[in-house]
């Protein structure tokens, strides 16, 4: 017997997709039942009293919970959300129920093992409940009362050899795509690199000091996985410089239906036979490939490595051979006035381990210096990259305008001509001007 | 050149208690104006001032501020306080 009445949640059960309302119950009848005999160190019955908020909530079509406290670990200015239900004579079991965000393992790797300690210690320590992967990528714990909070730290650190992430105005903890390890078109080690830099910005993930949250996201190719390019501060994207490796005899294969198109997704329906022309050539974006006389051509100079013909005909093309990344900055993607995507700021550089990234860690260093100086309250890099405009930010970064930094010819907002730029400055000699100019 | 941290904790828990009637919580760069100091400086002295419990971070998930340690609203409300 349920201990609140859910109809409103029940309903949600019935439609044909997964619900997160069966999830919920099934936790709440196994720590009813305890067949593990678990000593529960927050109420038992805490997944039923959650249950009985949303339903109050759905009913009321209002929030009943309060985010935000000064919950936290000795030391740690992050990875703690404290939330707290405003109806807590109602539902004792989530009075208190804060979030603890879990830094995952770069890619999502790890273990059964490893997953199940995890689970056995929030199990053990918190309401059982997880997100299994945040927004940013965390893994999630979902509801624990205060005291816990530093003995869930100590398991985690000194036992399972984890740490939490970011939260508030911090570094977030860092995500990137499966990479070099089960994806051929990664063009750099996003994995390193994402656990290279999380190592080593230990102290802006676990200590704010940033007007407002910070996110790198590293994705291996332009197929951007992990949508670096709409989500982080800064964006790491997997590209090449040379030319699209082109095998031609597997090109005819696909022409003649040996080898299925798309890696042979799409298969829920004939879409008749492979049309190169079709399917690869005329949706080329810049329209930089022709098929003739059974060869394919590719102008490289154009390709914008939009990875459509790639994706198509993974068994003949493959990026080149010069890998490097893109660094894009200034994402955001706020709920209320829309997603901003971050802007070209490197073309291409060489994504160096042998010098554990130096040049990469100077301009993100010289970029946050500037972010943490001039940034307002609250504003992300793409705002102040939009307020001071892009200009400031090749200034901070030493790096030289590039035609690949604009969007179209005559259009961008960021670039301004500044007065020493200017031959003659602002100031004129009218009189000067007027010999060579009628009026 | 260096903050000294006496002279700094001296001066951030003046200007916080000057104004704990209307505010208990400052971002990160109001206590950097106070030092008159670089980010990357008054962080230091902010860090430590965290460490030895005299200022506390207050955190709403996606900002995070900072406050003398106990004042405040929260710290009673929700039984925090200890």
């Amino acid at each position: 017997m349920a201990k609140h009445e859910t109809p409103l949640l029940d309903q949600l059960e019935s439609g044909p997709w997964p619900s997160f309302v069966s999830d919920m119950k099934q936790e709440a009848d196994a720590r009813a039942k305890n067949e593990k005999n678990i000593e529960y160190q927050v109420a038992q019955d805490n997944i039923e009293d959650l249950l009985g908020v949303l339903e109050l909530s759905y009913n009321d079509c209002t929030t009943h919970w309060k985010h935000g406290g000064i919950v936290g670990v000795f030391g740690y200015g992050g990875g703690v959300i404290g939330r707290y239900c405003d109806q807590p004579e109602k539902f004792p079991g989530v009075a208190h129920f804060h979030t603890l965000r879990v830094n995952q393992p770069s890619g999502h790797f790890y273990t059964t093992d490893y997953l199940k300690k995890l689970c056995d210690l929030w199990e053990f320590r918190g309401s059982g409940m997880t997100n299994m992967h945040g927004s940013t990528g965390d893994i999630i714990f979902l509801g624990t009362t205060t005291p816990q909070l530093e003995e869930v730290f100590y398991e985690m650190t000194h036992k399972l050899d984890q740490d939490l992430g970011g939260s508030g105005s911090n570094l977030r903890t860092p995500s990137d795509c499966i990479g070099e390890a089960r994806c051929e078109f990664a063009c750099y080690d996003t994995q390193d690199l994402c656990t290279h830099l999380t190592m080593e910005y230990q102290d802006e993930l676990h200590r704010p000091a940033f007007p407002y949250k910070f996110k790198f996201k590293f994705d291996g190719c332009p197929n951007c996985c992990v949508a670096s390019i709409a989500r982080a501060d800064l964006s790491f994207i997997g590209t090449w410089r040379d030319e699209i490796q082109i095998d031609q005899e597997a090109v005819q294969a696909y022409v003649n239906g040996e080898i299925k198109p798309n890696g042979g997704a799409h298969a829920g329906r004939d879409w008749g036979p492979f049309d190169i022309q079709k399917e690869v050539i005329d949706l080329c974006p810049t329209g930089c490939m022709k098929y003739e006389n059974g060869k394919l051509e590719i102008n490289n100079k154009e390709c914008t490595r939009c990875m459509h013909c790639i994706n198509v005909m993974p068994r003949a093309l493959r990026p080149g051979k010069d890998k490097g990344c893109s660094i894009l900055a200034g994402a955001k993607a706020p709920i209320l006035d829309g997603a901003q995507m971050s802007s070209m700021l490197v073309p291409f550089i060489k994504v160096n381990k042998e010098n554990e990234y130096a040049e990469i860690k100077e301009l993100i260093e010289n970029i946050w210096d500037w972010w943490m100086e001039e940034g307002k309250n609250r504003e992300r890099l793409g705002e102040l990259m939009k307020r001071q405009g892009f200009q400031k930010l090749l200034e901070v970064t030493g790096l030289d305008p590039d035609p690949r930094m604009v969007q179209e010819p005559r259009h961008n907002p960021y670039i301004f001509w500044k007065e020493e730029e200017v031959p003659g400055g602002w100031d004129r000699d009218i009189n000067e001007f007027r010999k060579h100019h009628q009026r | 050149m260096a903050l000294d941290y006496e002279e700094s904790k001296e001066k951030i828990v003046e200007a916080l208690q000057k104004k704990a009637k209307t505010k208990s919580k400052f971002y990160f760069n109001d206590l950097s104006k106070i030092l008159e100091a670089k980010p990357r400086e008054a962080k230091k002295v902010i860090n430590k001032l965290v460490e030895e419990g005299v200022l506390e971070y207050w955190s709403s998930g996606s900002t995070t501020m900072y406050g003398l340690k106990g004042m405040g609203k929260q710290a009673g409300a929700e039984h925090e306080g200890e």
